[in-house]
This record gives structure tokens, C-alpha cells and sequence, in this order.
């Protein structure tokens, strides 16, 4: 008996051995911090991945491990496509970094990316989009949509990309209608639509006609559609769920990055760098504007095109909720100052989280 | 037609050893037909699942790791448990010992000698026991429900944590993103091999070895499990409920904190908004699967982590999504306890009389 469960297993190991062996050149693997069913950020990752697969066929076999935990699991996922041969390791929170760089150095041969986040090495490198630029845009469509000049802003963490996000929005709304309000609800979470869809309900109830968002599930915007108000779809263009509530939806594009690093790898000129681009190189991409008047549209096309054509929303005057200068007339908030920003600009009716 | 669970008045020995492998046994079946179902290769899921991991060193490794502190807790919990003390908040204690075993390496980075380690898991044990006493004085003052206090205060040090992290113990250097700086070579707990294994490992062994001796052939033991079967004969035995019901609160909350305490300083080597994939809670099934018993508890431990492992890998490997994985898992917990309700109990199939359901019925 015991013989012959050792031949099954020994069998089943080549098997195994036999399915690794036919392998493609490169392995591509990603690790997701939500559900790739979020129709938000991880979905969006995904698309990225699949957009891989279909890129490169044969050559290239993906991989991924999805709801990871950060925390305690995330490096033993990270670690595991280390040894599993990926030859690339996407990884896609913020809450990544460590365990990614810790992975890393034992495993110099093998390139990782990670996403949003500030730390790199020789063999890892940082990737991000201006999702600001997206917001500048939804904000002005905001204030000019809005009856009762009240937006609800559903945010997740006090982190410098949500923070920057939420000021982007006002100064895009401040640009329409100066006295334009912002009610930040903070739900402490990047997907839990029951949570999100609560923030939704009571930020509607407080008088905000408009709702934007920064997490991940369509929560919102199908709170928004039943109740009648509008909203903007966040990381994918979540139109199927909300058709009579989207204005349009700030879509995360992974794919043509993926691609691009992918294809240094295979040919050998991959090298670790900080990525950070928006609409004009097609990280950031805004979904159909919907549900709007012509004029409104025209706006936002154009506010796009601007952005496209270089332009950036943190450019001055910019006062901080405190009352102090961010930026005086025409002056552009460098880099640094956007990537680390903790302070709200001013107008916002919320006390940031310290 | 009603079926009715009748008490057995014999339970057969046989069938107590039997019925854990009778549960494997009908999940692998299970799974099998669950990776036939979603078009995947049974053979190699299931070789994927339960065998590989335990054939190469470092997916062993990972598997001590992830059970480790689940031991820990769970060991804990099972004082709790069999002196019926419902202790439902492990996870709460967990992450209160963790922020108390961890305020030397960030409050105190210069104070960095031999005496950090120690003193910090003094600190995250004596957090922890601090945390859970509060459901259990609050039980022996008020006769509040321990439950209910328990997990509430989950929820208290999770937002405590994070309140911590964003804020004023942010790293300076971190671009006020959310964590702690990252502690020095004297506040991390020493490795073990040449994986993420560390001291915790020996540590949770040697408190199940010294639990099993002290449930089994001391007094305290016996005063423990007295007081959870007969609460009238332990007071007439002159133990005091109250005393040991602050007793075993204070042993299970030390446990987590110390096991929070280990975790992050020898895994994570910060504080972050969170540190437990829900270890707190995993325990108490862990608890009850291991029968409350410390070396039923270590096997069970090491089952449970073998399922968390063994999912990650068929998820990376064949492509099988995460929700597949954990229905094996949960389908692991409830064979097991199927296959020990039905030790127990007998199943009886009895008509129903028509007038007694009407009866039933009016009294709702």
C-alpha cells in the first residue's frame, strides 16, 4: 500500500515537473490585493495581465495570486513566484513594498515592480499614474453638474495619492463655481461596497448630488443610481452598473506598461526606474462622458486635452486649507509635493485624518 | 417527516479516532470534484493542495510560520474555553500586545541592546492580558456578556493600530504613508533557518508542552476544566469562578499578545494598519478542531496552515481563483465537525404529527 502511494505520488510530481517544463520564455506574475472581481483596481490589474497574454501568446505564461492580505501573507505570495520561476512580480498595493523589497534582495536575479509605491532597488523598480488629472476633470464636471453645489467624496486611506486626489477634484470644481463644497467621508477600506455604499447613502442625505469616489467596488455608483443623483466610476468604466448615474469613470490603463516592461525583460534591457504618467502617455484614460449636456463635455474635453497637451492641475494659485500658500500664480507644484501631499487645499470641509 | 439529533448513549471509541481521517477523507472527494467541476486536473490539484507543500523545506518553513501564532493563540483560547469563558476577542489582544510589545523600537530606536527583545515580549504579553481583562472584569463586576465585550474590543485596538500608524507613530521618513519605521537588528526576533521562520516557532512549542502537562497533571488544570463542566462542584471544591475566569482571560489574552509581539517583530519588522490576516479568529476554530487539547491543538494548527498554503499554491500554479480554495478549507471545519456531531448524536427520522407542528407554529 505504502508502495503504491508512493508511486502515485511520484507520478503526480511528474506531472507536475512535466506541465513546468513546457514553459513559455518568460513568466509574468502579479499579486493583487482585492478580488479580481472588484470591477475596481485589481480588476483593472488583471485587464492588464490578460492584455499581457494576449500581447505576447506563447511567450509569455502569467500568473497570479488574488485577495492577498497586506501584511504577514504578502510576502510568503511575493516569495512563492520568486521561487516559482516568474522572471517579473508585479506587485500591485501599497502595502507591497516592504515584503517586495525584501523578497527582492534574495532574489536578485528575478525583476519586481511595484505599484504606488517610493522605495526601489536595482532589481525593483516603481510604477503609478496620475490619477489626479482624472479628478482635475471630474471635479469641474462636478460643480458644473451639481443643483445643490455639494459633492460627496467617498475616500479610503489618508495616504498623499487619495489626498491629492480629493484636492484635485476641488480645485477642478473651484475652477467652475468658486463656492463649490466637498463632504469627505473617510470609509478606512479600498473594497467593501456595503461600507461604501452607506458612505454613499449618507453623504447623499447630507445634500450632495454628485458623488466621486476612491475605492473600489460599484457600490456608490449603484447607490447613486437608485437614488437618482450621478457619480464617476473609479479605476474601470463601471457603465453597465450605474448606465443613468455615470458622467464618465477615471479608467486605470495598466496594460500598455505590463507590455512595455514585459518586452524589456525578454530582450534584456529592463532596468528599474520610478513611473508616473497620465493621460498623455494612456495610463490614465477617462471612460465616454455620459449623462451630460453638450456644453459640459466640451468643457471636459478640452480641460483633457490641456492636461494632454502638459498642462498640470496642481499649478498655483493653490492656498492650503490653513490658509497658507501651496503655490503662488502659475507656479507648479514639482513632483515631490504631489507624491507626499498631506494637507487639503482650501474649501474642503473635512478635517484631514492626522 | 422531521429529523431529530438524539444524544448517543455510547459513544464508540473506534469511530472518535476514525472520524477526523472520515473527514479528510470526504473533502479530498470533494475537492476533487470541485477541480472537476471548474475544469481543472483533480489529481494534480490535489497533489497541489495537500502534498506538495509539504515536500520541499521551504513551503514547510512557511507552513510553521503561519501556524505559529495560531497555536499560540488558540492555546490560549482553549483555557477560555474550558473553564466556559467566551473569549471571542484574541484578535482584539492580539494587535493591543503588538502595539504595547512594539512601542521600544519605535517610540526608543536608540535603546537597542539585549535587553529589547525580551523586554518587548514582556510588554506585548502583559498588553495582551491587560486588553482581555477588561471583557473579564467587566463579566465578574457586571455580568456582562463576554462575548459581546470581547469581540467589541476587536474593533477598538484594530482602530487604536491605525490611529497609531497614521499618526504619530508614522515613520518620519516614510512620505506620511501609513507605517511605522522598521525596527532595528536588536528588536527583531532571530531567524531560524534559512526562511522567515524565527524564534516564535520553539517559543509556541514549548507553551503547548508546558499546557498540555498543566491541564493534564496539575491542579490548576483540573480546577479549570471543573469549573467549565460543573461550575456548583468547582464552588463547592472552593475554586472561585471570578478568580479564574480573570485567570484565564489574562493567560489567553498573553498569548496572543505575545504571539501579535513575535509576529511583528520577527515577520513584519513594523507596525502597519494591519497585522493579522485574522489570526484572532482562525484560533478559535483551530481551538475547537484541536479539541481544546494542546497537542490536538498543535496538529490542528498545522492542518489549517497546511490549507492556507496549499490554496495559495493551487491558486499560483493552476490558475484556480482564491474563492475555490477557501471553500475547500471551509469544507475541511465543517466535515470535522459533521463527523463529530454525528459521534454524539444519532440522527433520527420521525413523522411529524400536522397538530404539533400547528402548536409550534402559534408559539412563534
Amino acid at each position: 500500500m505504502k508502495n503504491v502511494l508512493k508511486s502515485a505520488v511520484a507520478g503526480l510530481a511528474l506531472m507536475a515537473g512535466a506541465s513546468a517544463a513546457n514553459a513559455a520564455d518568460l513568466k509574468a506574475c502579479f499579486v493583487y490585493v482585492g478580488p479580481v472581481g472588484d470591477f475596481g483596481w485589481s480588476y483593472q490589474h488583471d485587464q492588464g495581465r490578460l492584455s499581457v497574454e494576449e500581447h505576447f501568446g506563447d511567450r509569455v505564461e502569467t500568473a497570479y495570486l488574488e485577495s492577498v492580505k497586506e501584511g504577514p501573507d504578502a510576502e510568503r505570495a511575493i516569495e512563492r513566484f520568486a521561487r516559482d520561476g516568474c522572471g517579473i512580480i508585479f506587485t500591485t498595493s501599497f502595502g507591497f513594498m516592504n515584503p517586495t523589497i525584501k523578497v527582492a534582495a534574495k532574489y536578485p536575479d528575478v525583476k519586481f515592480e511595484h505599484a504606488t509605491g517610493y522605495k526601489t532597488a536595482e532589481n525593483v523598480a516603481t510604477y503609478n499614474s496620475k490619477f489626479h488629472q482624472g479628478r482635475y476633470i471630474i471635479g469641474q464636471i462636478a460643480a458644473k453638474q451639481s443643483k445643490t453645489g455639494v459633492a460627496g467624496y467617498i475616500a479610503s486611506f489618508p495616504i498623499p495619492e487619495v489626498v491629492s486626489g480629493i484636492n484635485a477634484f476641488m480645485l477642478g470644481a473651484q475652477s467652475v463655481n468658486p463656492d463649490f463644497q466637498v463632504k469627505v467621508v473617510w470609509v478606512n477600506t479600498w473594497f467593501d461596497p456595503g461600507k461604501e455604499a452607506d458612505a454613499a447613502k449618507a453623504l447623499i442625505d447630507q445634500g450632495a448630488d454628485v458623488i466621486s469616489q476612491h475605492t473600489d467596488s460599484t457600490a456608490p455608483l449603484q447607490v447613486a443610481q437608485e437614488r437618482g443623483v450621478h457619480g464617476f466610476g473609479q479605476a474601470s468604466d463601471m457603465i453597465a452598473f450605474a448606465p443613468d448615474a455615470q458622467y464618465t469613470s477615471i479608467i486605470d490603463e495598466w496594460g500598455p506598461y505590463y507590455i512595455h516592461r514585459v518586452e524589456e525583460v525578454l530582450n534584456g534591457t529592463w532596468k528599474s526606474h520610478s513611473s508616473w504618467e497620465g493621460l498623455a502617455e494612456g495610463h490614465v484614460v477617462m471612460a465616454p462622458y455620459t449623462n451630460l449636456p453638450e456644453d459640459v463635455v466640451a468643457m471636459a474635453k478640452a480641460t483633457e486635452q490641456k492636461i494632454i497637451d502638459g498642462w498640470e492641475p496642481f499649478t498655483g494659485p493653490i492656498t492650503k486649507q490653513d490658509g497658507t500658500v501651496a503655490a503662488e500664480d502659475g507656479v507648479r507644484l514639482d513632483d515631490g509635493a504631489i507624491l507626499g501631499m498631506n494637507w487639503y487645499v482650501k474649501g474642503i470641509d473635512d478635517k484631514l485624518p492626522q | 417527516m422531521r429529523i431529530e439529533l438524539v444524544k448517543r448513549k455510547e459513544q464508540s471509541r473506534a469511530m472518535l479516532l476514525l472520524s477526523p481521517l472520515i473527514a479528510v477523507g470526504l473533502t479530498l472527494i470533494t475537492a476533487a470534484l470541485l477541480f472537476i467541476v471548474t475544469g481543472k486536473d483533480p489529481a494534480l490539484g490535489l497533489y497541489k493542495f495537500f502534498i506538495e507543500p509539504l515536500t520541499d523545506t521551504w513551503s514547510l518553513q512557511e507552513i510553521v510560520v503561519k501556524a505559529t501564532p495560531l497555536i499560540l493563540i488558540a492555546c490560549g483560547l482553549s483555557v477560555c474555553f474550558l473553564s466556559n469563558n467566551w473569549n471571542i476577542g484574541a484578535e482584539g489582544q492580539f494587535v493591543f500586545g503588538a502595539i504595547c510589545g512594539c512601542f521600544l523600537p519605535i517610540l526608543f530606536p536608540e535603546f537597542a541592546n539585549g535587553a529589547t527583545l525580551p523586554l518587548m515580549l514582556l510588554f506585548g504579553a502583559l498588553g495582551g492580558a491587560a486588553w482581555a481583562f477588561i471583557p473579564a472584569i467587566l463579566k465578574t463586576r457586571f455580568n456582562t456578556n463576554e462575548i459581546l465585550t470581547s469581540l467589541m474590543l476587536v474593533y477598538v485596538a484594530g482602530l487604536l493600530l491605525d490611529y497609531l500608524v497614521r499618526g504619530p507613530w508614522r515613520d518620519p521618513g516614510g512620505f506620511n504613508f501609513p507605517e511605522s519605521r522598521i525596527f532595528s537588528d536588536a528588536a527583531t526576533l532571530p531567524a531560524i533557518g534559512d526562511g522567515r521562520m524565527s524564534l516564535s516557532a520553539p517559543i509556541a512549542l514549548i507553551v503547548v508542552v508546558v499546557l498540555a502537562i498543566v491541564l493534564a497533571r496539575t491542579m490548576k488544570g483540573f480546577e479549570i476544566r471543573v469549573m467549565g463542566e460543573s461550575p456548583r462542584a468547582g464552588s463547592f471544591a472552593g475554586f472561585s469562578a471570578k478568580k479564574l475566569t480573570l485567570f484565564a482571560f489574562a493567560f489567553a489574552g498573553a498569548m496572543a499578545g505575545l504571539a501579535g509581539t513575535m509576529e511583528v517583530s520577527g515577520s513584519l519588522n513594523q507596525l502597519l494598519p494591519s497585522i493579522s490576516p485574522g489570526y484572532g479568529f482562525t484560533a478559535i476554530i483551530v481551538a475547537f478542531l484541536g479539541r481544546l487539547n494542546p497537542v490536538g491543538i498543535l496538529v490542528a494548527g498545522f492542518i489549517l496552515a497546511l490549507s492556507y498554503i496549499g490554496g495559495e499554491a493551487v491558486q499560483a500554479s493552476m490558475g484556480v481563483s482564491d474563492k475555490i480554495a477557501s471553500v475547500i478549507q471551509g469544507l475541511l471545519l465543517f466535515y470535522v465537525l459533521a463527523c463529530d456531531t454525528l459521534i454524539l448524536y444519532q440522527v433520527r427520522l420521525s413523522r411529524a404529527r400536522p397538530a404539533a407542528i400547528a402548536g409550534e407554529a402559534e408559539h412563534v
